[in-house]
């Protein structure tokens, strides 16, 4: 929670002042916690009061201090500190000593206002709009020359997300990742959080790579989007072209998903349905054809959920609907983010990363993967707030929906 | 008891800094100066009272209200940092006046407002001081710095009652006069809690600025047409006068805002 240091000082016994200000800190929704005290000893002598006020945001924080500083509680002198701003030099070039952002809740000191960084990032810069009274996170390539950035650390706050106390007594079982975990009760309770979200109207972003298809699972993902569980669907090409490989031809990757065979010419099929696609136009194109008629991605047409897919250097075709510029994908992401609840990510790693890359760390975030490495990297990465569930991924999803108790589709 | 009044030489209602002025509504200064006249004679010939001057000064119209100009304190003049920059240019003319006779003048720090005795009062061994509206909170504690004392501070919430001697006045030891919806909840504790025998004043004479009077032992001269204020002093042995202040209420002052005390005792 975001906190500032008060002093106050003078008769402020006799004159109820500091029961005032302390009544006021409660009044404006906020907490405060009375660090140190010293009452006068004489009527003549003054005493001394230093207030921790904690609010829920900056803002409000900010609307507290203004108004306890009416009546004498004034911002210790080092938290008054303004940050300090210098203009980028060049295009896509960050003035030297630029203090680089984490994911984390943060706020800067300018002209004398906590002003809350928008849409928390990591590895980015602080950009100040002073006119509009704005702080946001800038990424290397989207700054520009002159724009005003935060650097060193000084008038720059973080304030940490609380973690869980564990409440295993098996500490290794509450580590970010174990292959040791008791999978069923987490995913009991990621279900919870799923439908918690779903009625209050929050948004789900799923990540997803072709193991999803090639395992089976594609089906459980169907019937997540159609119950209203994904309102936003990242992954690379690889997935929707095995999604509407299966679609067309009943394999992924030419081997049949309901035969346990390899189809003839089967590693052909992805081939031809990037061809048919392209034909058509894209996928959208496809599926009001009719072209493709079941699927991830013909449920995502047909419910409105957005998706990007973001291209690498191996990949067939692309679809059209791929951004093949990186930059391009990662900008494209980033604005799709905002606003975002929580992040599903299955069986991938680079889409896992580069998507863990661009949320705040107030989002929550689980990652599933065969590969305990992929979970281990996402959180060394910097998505510390990641829980990780080491397992394949459709056992993961069929025992998700049983606990949906999602409708067949 | 020493008061410095300033004559109404420039005085009239040049710009609006509370709810009383307005351009529109000029002060006569003909009967200005009569009635300043009167309020001095009342004090010198019916009060003993002994009354220094301050020369008036073109552009400043609100010099008249010594009171504001900062607080007395043995030898020490603290110098007023008014709210409004139109008053801040009178502090040069009240710090040369204090200077030249032998007062050490004494400024609060830059980020604080102050208006003198306008805002502190004393009342018996304790006080009070106004904040809020023009003095700020900060001051208060340099004041009390300065004259070793506590100094209670009390949070003006009516901005029509803007100083505190517009809505507080001390009668002696632990009494005074006050009007109490010029207050905010908690100095209306602090003041029931540090003055045994307070003294509410209707809205209808808090009006007529009964509050805004000059107290020298048992006598006391404030504005006319406070009749029930006037009963109620008279039944605790004051002695009244009732002097007429109109022009002087168009600027949002009286009689305590006319005089500056400089010696409580003669």
């Amino acid at each position: 929670m975001p906190s500032s240091i008060v002093e106050i000082s003078g008769h402020i016994i006799d004159s109820l002042i500091l029961p005032k200000v302390l009544d006021l800190i409660i009044k404006l929704g906020a907490e405060f916690q009375i660090l140190e005290i010293e009452i006068g000893k004489r009527r003549s002598d003054r005493s001394f009061a230093r207030i921790q006020v904690e609010a829920a945001s900056a803002e409000l924080l900010e609307t507290v201090l203004a108004k306890i500083k009416e009546h004498g509680a004034l911002p210790v002198e080092e938290e008054a500190w303004p940050a300090e701003l210098e203009p980028a030099p060049a295009d896509g070039v960050f003035p030297e000593g630029f203090y680089a952002t984490t994911n984390l809740p943060t706020s800067v000191r300018i002209d004398g206002m906590w002003l809350d960084v928008a849409y928390p990032e990591m590895d980015c810069a602080i950009r100040i709009d002073k006119p509009a009274r704005r702080a946001e996170c800038v990424p290397i390539h989207r700054v520009q020359k002159g724009d005003l950035i935060v650097v060193g650390h000084r008038g720059v706050r973080v304030t940490p997300i609380e973690r869980k106390v564990p409440r295993e007594t098996f500490e290794f079982m509450s580590s970010p990742v174990s292959t040791e975990q008791p999978k069923g009760l987490l995913i009991e309770e990621i279900a919870e959080t799923l439908k918690g979200l779903r009625r209050d109207g929050r948004r789900i972003l799923v990540v997803a790579g072709p193991g999803l298809v090639h395992t089976g699972a594609g089906r459980y993902l169907v019937e997540l989007i159609e119950n209203g569980y994904v309102q936003l669907l990242f992954a690379g090409n690889g997935l929707a072209v095995h999604d509407i490989e299966t679609a067309l031809y009943g394999t992924s990757l030419g081997v049949y998903l309901d035969k346990k065979l390899r189809a003839r010419e089967g590693h052909e099929h992805h081939l031809r349905a990037i061809n048919v696609v392209r034909r058509a136009g894209g996928i959208r194109q496809a599926v009001d054809q009719g072209i493709i008629q079941s699927g991830i991605f013909y449920s995502c047409v047909k419910r409105g959920v957005d998706f990007v897919l973001a291209g690498s250097i191996r990949d067939d075709g692309p679809l059209p609907e791929v951004i093949t510029d990186t930059l391009r994908a990662q900008d494209v992401m980033r604005e799709k983010v905002r606003g975002i609840s929580l992040a599903l990510m299955m069986a991938t790693t680079l889409h896992a990363i580069a998507t863990g890359n661009l949320l705040p760390a107030t989002v929550k975030t689980v990652c599933v993967d065969i590969n305990p490495a992929v979970v281990t990297k996402l959180t060394d990465r910097g998505t510390f707030q990641a829980i990780g569930l080491v397992t394949d991924v459709e056992p993961f999803l069929r025992e998700l929906c049983g606990h949906l108790e999602l409708r067949e589709t | 008891m020493q008061l410095l009044m300033c004559p109404p030489a420039y005085y009239g209602i040049e710009y609006e800094i509370n709810p009383w002025m307005s351009r529109s509504r000029q002060s006569d200064r003909d009967r200005a100066r009569r009635q300043w006249e009167l309020l001095r004679t009342v004090l010198t010939e019916k009060m003993a009272i002994e009354v220094s001057l301050v020369e008036a000064q073109p552009g400043f119209p609100d010099m008249v209200f010594t009171a504001n100009a900062g607080l007395v304190w043995q030898k020490k003049f603290i110098s007023s940092r008014f709210r409004h920059e139109v008053r801040r240019g009178e502090s040069a003319h009240f710090e040369r006046w204090f200077r030249d006779r032998g007062f050490e003048v004494v400024r609060l720090p830059d980020n604080c407002c102050f208006e003198g005795e306008g805002d502190v009062l004393r009342c018996g061994d304790t006080w009070f001081a106004g904040y809020h509206i023009r003095s700020d909170i900060y001051a208060h504690q340099w004041v009390a710095e300065i004259i070793g004392q506590e100094v209670l501070s009390l949070e003006l919430s009516d901005n029509w009652f803007y100083h505190l001697d517009t809505c507080f006045c001390p009668l002696g030891p632990g009494r005074a006069l006050y009007y109490p919806a010029a207050f905010d909840p908690y100095a209306l504790q602090v003041l029931q809690a540090n003055v045994a025998e307070l003294i509410p004043v209707g809205f209808d004479e808090a009006a007529r600025f009964a509050c805004n009077a000059i107290v020298a032992g048992r006598s006391i001269a404030l504005n006319d047409g406070c009749p029930n204020v006037r009963r109620q002093l008279e039944a605790l042995d004051f002695q009244v006068f009732e002097t007429p202040l109109s022009e002087f209420l168009k600027a949002g002052g009286s009689a305590k805002c006319l005089a500056l005390i400089i010696a409580s005792e003669s």
